[in-house]
């Protein structure tokens, strides 16, 4: 009786602090209830997720590029470090480069020190990232199997898989009928042109909504007194002496104490924009989906061999990429042999897909680096930093990225994370080559 | 489908090539005497310029034989191409 009046009182004050909220005209929290109460009005009352201020004349950060990475890096700098007088600076729109045109794996299965331990940190934020953000990234677990199509395929995978359970990260070896009965509409029979002897799966890894995570931390950044700003090209950047002071952009000069450059594909030159040259080509990726088609493929799968990574969206659709192009391209958009290329993998692995229409292609340009591996740390020019080389790989890493290039810039020296991140890397010989390629960009 | 022409075979599909990346980077005369930053200069740093691009192209299931192409990263349009050792319009080696 007594707790039946507690839980009503208790409801009660909920919801009047709730009204309170609404009244002021603070920003709604998303929830069951916001969703009920814009529902009776038609959804006509939600109010913007986020400003459009006019630039001021001088920040204590710019961020330029807003991307996912941009923004992760300011609602971090805010968040974790209470340096809110910053702007996100987008030529485009938000979310409107890589951030919204990749196949959207999450995974943390690397074999090398540093990058395991980066991007497991990463895969720890995003696990946490909705509720953190009030915002549903839809990050889905649904595991991501690599498949062996050879026996020392097979020994090498088992390796990479005992390094990660090392450093702590989940990884299962799986013979050729686990496969079998985790994807039954993959051709694993003997006859297969790329028989299936096995695969290594993460099953914390998954896939996540793109647009979300470039709207959510724009809306959580925001939140917290960060400007963003979009169709703003920067132009130029200011320096006087050692140092930079601020940014020429299409919407006039903007004075910043630090610069964060996380730009993807255009890192290179934002860079020569500060005299810096870097170990970065750009290239172009595509990826593609079908017609949608109801449920038939309940996790992520990859294989090297055929160059493709593959999963069903939430609409349905089935969502293939593969490998890059093959040269230099500033253009996002790229060639039929390639498009080609991939299907022809797609369906020697999944027959059935062969039935299927192609709905959209698509392309982005990727910052490859020559060893593989993101360059987040400092740029010789002094409140210089930079964010990028992410390959076609950094979509997983948008939480962890923001975080150490947060603390990076607030401090002025790498987070523990990020220490073997550094352009001076290839300077001193300690290159973090994954997949052992060598310095042609094109081949990572 | 970029069409790349081959300066013995003319122009031909794109698949019949193989990609060699950035021509202006000249392999140094005398490595013995390189210094640490002239070695990360050859074999790291690139312009990667948003334009005009001088290329190694190779024409595997062709003459087999390597040479160069200036190409506009931003368009793919194909300007010129030339054999190795030959000038290139603006005269660069
Ligand atoms: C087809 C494809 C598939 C991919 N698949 C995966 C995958 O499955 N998993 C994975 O982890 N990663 C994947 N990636 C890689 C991933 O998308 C990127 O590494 C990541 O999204 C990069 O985020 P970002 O914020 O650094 O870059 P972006 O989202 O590209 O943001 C950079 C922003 O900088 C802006 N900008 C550029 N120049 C200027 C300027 N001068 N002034 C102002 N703004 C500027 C751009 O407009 C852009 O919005 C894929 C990429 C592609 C293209
Ligand atoms: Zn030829």
């Amino acid at each position: 009786m007594v707790a039946g009046y507690r839980r009503v009182w208790r409801s009660r004050i909920v919801l009047y602090i709730f009204r309170l909220f609404c009244a002021a005209g603070v920003r709604v929290r998303y929830s069951v209830f916001s969703l009920a109460r814009n529902a009776l009005g038609y959804h006509r009352g939600w109010s913007r997720a986020w400003r459009s201020p006019e630039p001021r004349p001088r920040y204590d950060v710019i961020i330029i590029g807003g991307g996912g990475h941009g923004l992760a890096t300011a609602y971090y700098l805010a968040k974790n470090h209470g340096i809110t007088n910053v702007a996100v600076v987008e030529k485009g729109w938000l979310g409107g480069g890589n951030t919204g045109r990749n196949t959207t794996i999450v995974r943390s299965n690397y074999m090398l020190e540093a990058n395991a331990h980066f991007y497991e940190h990463s895969l720890k934020l995003w696990e946490g990232l909705s509720q953190d953000l009030n915002f549903n990234v839809m990050f889905s677990q649904r595991g991501v199997i690599n498949l062996a199509h050879s026996d020392p395929q097979l020994d090498a995978f088992n390796r990479r898989g005992n390094a990660m359970r090392l450093n702590g990260i989940d990884a299962v070896l799986l013979s050729r009928e686990d496969v079998a009965r985790r994807v039954p509409l993959l051709d694993c029979s003997p006859t297969a042109r790329f028989p299936i002897m096995g695969g290594l799966l993460q099953p914390r890894g998954g896939v996540a909504r793109h647009d979300a995570v470039a709207w959510g931390f724009a809306r959580a950044a925001d939140a917290h007194g960060v400007d963003i700003i979009q169709n703003c090209e920067v132009t130029g950047i200011r320096r006087e002496g050692a140092r930079v002071v601020g940014v020429e952009t299409t919407r006039g000069v903007i004075g910043a104490g630090k610069i964060g450059i996380v730009v993807a594909g255009n890192s290179s030159r934002l860079a020569a924009m500060a005299d810096v040259r870097l170990p970065i080509e750009s290239h172009v990726l595509q990826a593609m989906v079908t017609e949608p088609l109801k449920p038939v493929l309940d996790t992520v799968v990859t294989s090297g061999a055929t160059h493709l990574y593959i999963s069903q969206t939430d609409k349905g659709e089935i969502l293939m990429g593969g490998d890059l192009d093959g040269y230099n391209s500033y253009a996002q958009r790229g060639n039929l042999p390639l498009i080609e290329h991939v299907v022809a993998g797609a369906v020697s692995l999944f027959p059935f897909l062969s039935r299927l229409r192609m709905m959209r292609t698509w392309g982005g340009v990727m910052d490859m680096t020559m060893d593989g591996s993101p360059i987040i740390g400092k740029l010789p020019v002094e409140g210089l930093y930079m964010n990028g080389g992410w390959c076609y790989g950094g979509f997983k890493a948008t939480p962890g990225s923001g975080w150490v290039f947060a603390d990076t810039i607030a401090h002025d020296r790498p987070h523990p994370l990020n220490e073997s991140f550094t352009l001076e890397r290839f300077n001193t010989g300690y290159l973090l080559d994954e997949k052992g390629a060598g310095a042609t960009p094109g081949a990572h | 489908m970029l069409l790349i022409p081959c300066p013995w075979c003319g122009a031909r599909a794109q698949t019949e090539f193989g990609y060699g990346g950035d021509a202006s980077v000249g392999r140094p005369p005398d490595p013995q005497q390189l210094s640490r930053e002239a070695w990360l200069d050859y074999v790291y740093l690139r312009d990667n310029p948003r334009g005009p691009h001088l290329e190694w192209w190779y024409h595997a299931a062709g003459c087999r034989r390597w040479f160069r192409v200036r190409r506009d990263t931003l368009t793919h349009e194909v300007l010129v191409s030339a054999p190795p050792g030959e000038a290139i319009e603006d005269g660069s080696p």
